[in-house]
């Protein structure tokens, strides 16, 4: 991270060209997990959103104090610390969807995106620039995640936020809610699906041969 | 001092860690009140659910009387049709020191049978009266609970709510669906002769559709077996220990 990035860089980047799923391909295990309803998937998505960027912002803070052969334990304290906020404060204020996301929630610890970003961005950079990362790479996380809990829901149960949305005369003329949308098998193929669309629309994020 | 030394590294950790955990101390106390509600209301939601006062019912109920559905109301209507509620001792007798509602299932069964106090919630609804008693076992994974409602003749299953822990999505995760539970209505865990004989999870019973109400089993999940017999062993064992009170109410209707 040598060039310095402008703020709005910051958030825009892992939004398209840097997103942590669909370039980076990190934390599709629980993008395959959450995504069967839109509603969990949006509860993760900030979820994810805060911790990484709480965690970037504290871990760049204290990043000069660290010392250098614990630098991942006390990472790791910092970001347990602040799942367990967000689990305790779900719990507390959001119970039906904190059931929902069931262990999904204790397992942002060991999502790649939040270590990742701070070893890689928040231990070199100052706090602000550190959060708007933790901020945008978050977001990045959490719009994959709601694309493909969209559809999932859409095409699985046929409702959006547990609304019916495919109208009843759809269902006598035949139409059936498909189920495979609902199992983690279709979640890969539609992240697969993603990420397909997306680098059909932006060449330049293909390997060159 | 030496950013690279024992103590320095000692230090800094000590200090990071106790920061933490006092942080998580104190998040933890703020929040318990309102995890404890949580709880509270799930528990009377799925105890009202199993005599046929589920969310839609109860939501209708309250925009009926200008009221949105929350905690308050929630526990009104619990008050309201659950008119007794008892901590029974093994051998049928109510043990009045125990608060019935506060009883931890996961706990309780933990204990020797003749310690035990086994909760019963007695509704009185439209003058109709339904036993509701608490399930506890265990599933495939892991724990598996529920609970089960009994009409007056403390006989035919009003209606079921089943929880679990861990089991397999698909598969033994069925237990907490609604064509799972909607089996259960109607069946009777007494026999004609007044046996007690539960209700028995089978794969391949004679009677798929479960028209026959009276055979004390209803269809198992295919690929859950493990689950399904989990279901018919909590139903059998916790069953079993309020027969003496059964048979109380079950003399005096006669």
């Amino acid at each position: 991270m040598a060039k310095k990035h402008k703020w709005v860089d910051l958030i825009k980047d892992p939004l398209n060209e840097n997103n942590p799923i669909t370039v980076q391909v990190l934390g599709i295990c629980s993008a395959l997990a959450i995504t069967v309803k839109l509603m969990p998937a949006i509860v993760m998505a900030l979820s994810v959103m805060v911790v990484v960027a709480f965690s970037n912002l504290i871990v760049s803070l204290i990043r000069n104090f660290i010392p250098n052969r614990i630098r991942i334990i006390v990472q790791l304290l910092v970001v347990a610390t602040l799942v367990i906020l967000v689990d305790q404060i779900l719990k507390a204020y959001a119970y039906d969807v904190s059931k929902q996301l069931s262990v999904f929630v204790g397992l942002i610890i060991t999502n790649c995106i939040v270590m990742g970003r701070l070893e890689a961005f928040a231990l070199a950079n100052k706090p602000l620039d550190s959060f708007l990362d933790g901020i945008g790479n978050g977001a990045g996380y959490g719009l994959i995640l709601i694309i493909v809990a969209f559809f999932r829901e859409l095409l699985g149960s046929g409702t959006l936020f547990d609304k019916q949305v495919i109208p009843q005369s759809f269902y006598d003329m035949g139409y059936v809610n498909n189920a495979m949308m609902l199992l983690p098998a279709m979640a890969l193929i539609t992240v697969g699906i993603v990420i397909w669309v997306q680098r059909s629309l932006y060449p330049q994020l293909t390997e060159k041969e | 001092m030496d950013r690279n030394s024992n103590l320095y590294t000692i230090l800094f950790a000590a200090v990071v860690v106790t920061v933490s955990a006092v942080l998580l101390a104190v998040a933890v106390m703020v929040l318990k009140p309102a995890q404890e509600r949580n709880k509270r209301q799930e528990k009377m939601t799925d105890i009202m659910y199993t005599i046929g006062l589920d969310k839609e019912a109860l939501t209708t109920k309250a925009a009926a009387e200008g009221l949105k559905l929350n905690y308050k109301t929630i526990e009104s209507y619990f008050k309201k049709y659950f008119v007794k509620q008892y901590a029974l001792k093994s051998d049928g007798t109510v043990d009045k020191s125990v608060n019935a509602f506060d009883i931890n299932m996961k706990a309780e069964i933990k204990k020797p049978e003749n310690e035990q106090r086994f909760p019963i919630f007695i509704a009185n609804v439209d003058g109709k009266t339904y036993y509701v008693i608490p399930l506890y076992g265990k599933g495939l994974w892991d724990d598996i609970w529920g609970y089960i409602a009994l009409e007056e003749d403390a006989n035919t299953v009003k209606g079921v709510k089943f929880g679990h822990k861990g089991e397999t999505p698909g598969l033994g995760a069925e237990i907490t669906k609604k064509w799972f539970e909607k089996q259960f209505v109607g069946e009777k865990i007494y026999d004609k002769d007044g046996t007690f004989k539960g209700i028995t999870l089978l794969k391949g019973n004679k009677d798929p559709e479960n028209k026959d109400k009276e055979d004390h089993e209803i269809d198992a999940i295919s690929g859950a077996t493990l689950t399904s017999n989990g279901v018919t062993n909590m139903i059998q064992e916790r069953l079993k220990h309020y027969l003496p009170f059964f048979n109380k109410v079950r003399q005096q209707k006669n």
